[in-house]
């Protein structure tokens, strides 16, 4: 009989879980994780660096000229889309959690259709509506001879059309909130003698805290991140600036400085994003008892649809309608092998960089399972931090050290081989996938990892106690289990890929554009028609996965 | 069907000891159940049966072949041991009959059919075997979890804390099939469990563990009456201690009287129970028998009603207090003085501290 290897002596301190091992040679998993969180931290160790080599006339350009009008747009911008996305999503979430009233079924998962919509499309469609020149302005001026009405193309604009786009993110964290613990806490402060109102305010929304803290800083994290919408808007914030430096003014030192500066607003969000989720996981929800609903009273009933109904057609079933007519106005000329090219190409990205992100992520989170302790957490949390780092600082951050190592390669291969290339990994995908997997491994991770969780040591031990090895481990019992996981994993990485910009945009090898170019290249040229038959095209993809993971969030109890 | 051995097994996280010196011997066909409170190590040996914990001193065998000692441990997928988990661990993406199924490989379709049909026969779910298992109510699912172990003909079934999941009544119901289906399969089965009814009504060999070592491994019916230990003498059963004086290696004299027997003086070791020695001797609730005729009197200090009977908290005259079970239609206020006597089988009696 083979003897197998003995469990190594070193034993965890009593109390400490233990997940059953698979033995590797060395510490695969640990290197693993460690490569990984390397890979995400490059970017800013890249960008930071380039202090190192200031260029001063074009540092003295960008203190002079840039930064004050990038830092005041920028703090206005955060400021204001902060308060827009938590007056509407905690508002929202608060109403369709706790009160029932007409339409409040279709409400609670409709009101999250607005993600499907990435912000620069609401943004064309804004100005495409409601410019000068819009259907609505010429009607009121020629029919009614009003004039006068506030320019959409402002701070405001920006703030009003980011707000409408991203206040889902608050709304769906808070409204988890609300449906666990906020009925509870309203019934504990009136059986206190609050009024509802006053429980409201002085108990379920300080509960909630974390929760809707935590939906905040990542809204105001796609916000420091947009690049789309501010370009349309031509309100300049340091996504567009970066942009700028590097394709009008070719200098990388430059664009990586106000990379780095960006960094630095977005380590203040990701901070705070951190520490609330820590309170949320101390904080606790209570018991989720299913309390009944409140019963509004007609007339605040009516105000609850109507407000619910304006937000939903404001943020989503407006720009949609005006995206269907105008691509149908285009669609005889548009839709040509050029547009299904674009497709073709935006599906080839999302499907590779998705399945990249979700081999990586399972990885991950299965180096977790296999070496867990303080260290791997610590590597995983920063494995995982690439959501908050913007496109546009991304590209740049691993442009440079690909260009260098690049250059090493062409020395090398001359020096060695004699060969003559001008290029062997810029121009190729590497940088695009690396970018992507950087910034969208925390979503795929999240699903997974969470689905893995799930499945406890007890069953592990069970499938091995009949008589099952490692192999048979993964593929009889793991995968099957993390099937649903996976899917989510890689359904919503490809429809955040599908939707990026500024990667695509600053990174892709020539020839490479997608739908999101097209809209790019379309609206930064005001021809919004011409922008509405891809856009359509990227919402339907991501409206797909909306529709499934609501669908099964109501239809599971888990 | 198997004869499980523990020789002197120890193991040890960061210097503390979690089982100290474990030994004990199952035989083939017996159920045996290792109770004690949580935290005295009685799932780590479990583990340490079942293949996931190494040991660090001595050594586990299964049908004389030693499957677990210092340096090295069979696989615990090479063990031919099955077990039923506390949550039951069922794989949630298999219906009743492919958990059921799991464990057999290698054999035909036909025969895994025929094998999970008996089995789920046996464990009363024949109607079931196309369900999930989140389909099914507690106990199902913890039929299901004993099928699927039974199912690979495994040497030895362990059990963790086979019924904590569900609600009491159920619980007694389930042990009581438990022990019939394993007594009808032969099979050799360990429990654990921190539920002493639990244990009584499914063991035939109790391993009382506190500490990492077991205090008492005995039939259920001498662990109650021959407690060996002060620790066992609480832990399992109710009762109260009462201040003895030796008289003689036969006789013990409390307040309520001379108790008779046989002293249990081999357990402590020394001369703890020489004559006019001061010991504790543990009185059982059913020690003391109400008996309205009876010139000894207590005082009812509290009473608690239990259906068939009531648990009186009795002060005795000197102001020690005892455990009296009494038949409910004596129904007797607190404060009221009633008449006692004894009626004691075994004597257990510990030296004082």
């Amino acid at each position: 009989m083979a003897h197998p290897p003995v469990v190594p002596a070193k034993t965890p301190a009593p109390g400490v879980f233990v997940w059953p091992r698979i033995r590797i040679p060395l510490s695969g998993w640990t290197l693993f994780a460690l490569a990984v969180a390397t890979l995400v931290m490059v970017p800013v160790g890249v960008t930071f660096s380039a202090f190192a080599h200031i260029e001063g006339d074009i540092l003295a350009h960008l203190t002079e000229f840039v930064l004050p009008e990038l830092m005041a747009n920028t703090l206005w911008l955060v400021l204001g889309v902060g308060i827009g996305v938590s007056v509407l999503g905690v508002s929202l979430a608060w109403l369709v959690a706790i009160y029932d009233f007409p339409g409040r079924r279709l409400f609670d998962w409709a009101l999250l259709l607005p993600l499907a919509l990435p912000a620069y499309v609401t943004a064309f469609v804004a100005i495409g509506l409601l410019d000068f020149t819009g259907p609505l302005q010429t009607w009121l001026r020629e029919g009614w001879g009003i004039t006068g009405l506030p320019e959409i193309r402002s701070r405001g604009g920006v703030i009003l059309v980011m707000s409408l786009a991203l206040y889902p993110y608050v709304y769906l964290i808070a409204r988890n909130a609300f449906a666990t613990q906020g009925a509870i806490a309203l019934e504990a402060a009136q059986s206190l003698g609050l009024s509802r109102r006053q429980g409201f305010f002085r108990v379920a929304l300080p509960m909630a805290r974390p929760w809707i803290a935590a939906g905040l800083m990542l809204a105001l994290m796609e916000t420091l991140a947009d690049f789309g919408t501010v370009a349309i808007f031509n309100y300049d914030t340091f996504t567009t600036a970066i942009y700028k430096a590097w394709y009008s003014l070719f200098s990388l030192p430059a664009a990586a400085q106000l990379a780095s500066i960006l960094i630095l607003f977005v380590l203040v969000a990701v901070v705070f994003e951190q520490r609330s989720r820590m309170r949320m996981r101390y904080g606790g929800i209570g018991r989720g008892a299913a309390s009944r609903r409140l019963r509004l009273p007609p007339g605040r009933a009516l105000a609850a649809t109507l407000y619910c109904g304006a937000v939903f057609t404001v943020a989503f079933a407006v720009p949609i309608v005006q995206l269907a007519l105008w691509a149908r106005d285009t669609f005889a000329t548009d839709l040509d092998a050029r547009y299904w090219g674009f497709v073709w190409r935006s599906l080839l990205l999302s499907g590779m960089g998705a399945l990249l992100v979700v081999a990586v992520a399972l990885l991950l989170a299965y180096a977790g399972r296999q070496r867990p302790g303080p260290m791997m957490m610590w590597t995983q949390r920063l494995a995982t931090l690439g959501y908050a780092f913007p496109g546009a600082v991304l590209a740049v951050g691993l442009f440079i050290p690909v260009a260098a190592l690049d250059n090493a390669l062409i020395d090398a291969g001359r020096a060695w081989f004699g060969l003559e290339r001008t290029a062997w990994l810029k121009g190729t995908l590497l940088v695009v996938m690396l970018a992507y997997l950087v910034r969208f491994l925390a979503v795929g991770f999240g699903p997974i990892d969470s689905g893995l969780h799930r499945i406890t040591r007890n069953i592990d031990e069970a499938a091995r106690n009949l008589g099952l090895g490692a192999a048979g481990l993964l593929t009889r019992v793991h995968l099957p289990m993390l099937r649903a996981s996976l899917f989510t994993a890689a359904s919503l990485a490809f429809v955040d890929i599908m939707k990026e910009m500024p990667i695509t945009l600053m990174t892709r090898p020539f020839g490479w554009d997608t739908l999101a170019v097209r809209v790019f290249e379309m609206t930064s040229e005001g021809e919004w028609e011409r922008a509405a038959l891809p856009s359509l095209a990227i919402v339907v993809a991501g409206i797909i996965p909306i529709v499934l993971l609501s669908w099964r969030g109501a239809h599971t109890h888990d | 069907m198997a004869e499980l051995v523990l020789d002197s097994v120890s193991q040890s996280y960061g210097g503390r000891a979690i089982i100290d010196r474990l030994s004990f011997t199952l035989p083939q066909g017996a159920i045996g159940c290792l109770l004690g409170p949580s935290g005295c190590g009685k799932t780590t040996a479990l583990r340490c049966i079942s293949g996931f914990e190494p040991i660090r001193e001595g050594t586990i065998r299964i049908d004389g072949e030693t499957v677990s000692r210092p340096g090295w441990m069979l696989a615990a997928e090479k063990r031919r041991v099955g077990m039923v988990f506390q949550d039951y661990a069922l794989f949630p993406h298999l219906t009743v009959a492919g958990n059921v199924g799991f464990g057999l490989r290698g054999q035909s379709p036909a025969d895994v059919h025929a094998r999970v049909e008996a089995l789920l026969d046996l464990v009363g779910l024949s109607g079931h075997a196309d369900q999930h298992p989140h389909q099914l109510s507690g106990g199902q699912q913890q039929r299901v979890a004993l099928a699927r172990a039974l199912a690979p003909r495994p040497r030895l079934i362990l059990m963790d804390e086979p019924f904590s999941n569900l609600d009491v009544e159920l619980r007694e119901r389930l042990s009581l099939e438990v022990r019939d289906i394993l007594k009808r399969e032969a099979m050799t089965a360990l429990i654990v469990t921190h539920d002493q009814n639990e244990a009584f009504a499914l063991a035939d060999w109790i391993g009382v563990m506190h500490e990492g070592r077991i205090q008492q491994w005995a039939s259920p019916y001498d662990l109650y009456h021959e407690p060996a230990n002060r620790f066992v003498a609480d832990f399992v059963g109710q009762g109260a201690l009462l201040v003895g004086e030796v008289l003689d290696e036969r006789q013990i004299r409390i307040e309520l009287g001379v108790l008779n027997g046989r002293l249990p003086a081999a357990h402590d070791g020394d001369d703890a129970y020489a004559c006019g020695r001061q010991v504790d001797v543990l009185l059982r609730p059913d020690d003391i028998v109400h008996d309205d005729d009876s010139p000894l009197q207590a005082e009812v200090e509290n009473k608690a009603f239990r259906g068939a009977e009531f648990l009186y908290t009795l002060r005795l005259p000197s102001g020690q207090r005892a455990l009296s079970l009494v038949p409910s239609h004596h129904n007797h206020a607190i404060g009221e003085k009633i008449g006692i006597k004894l009626a004691v089988d075994h004597v257990v009696a510990f030296r004082r501290p």
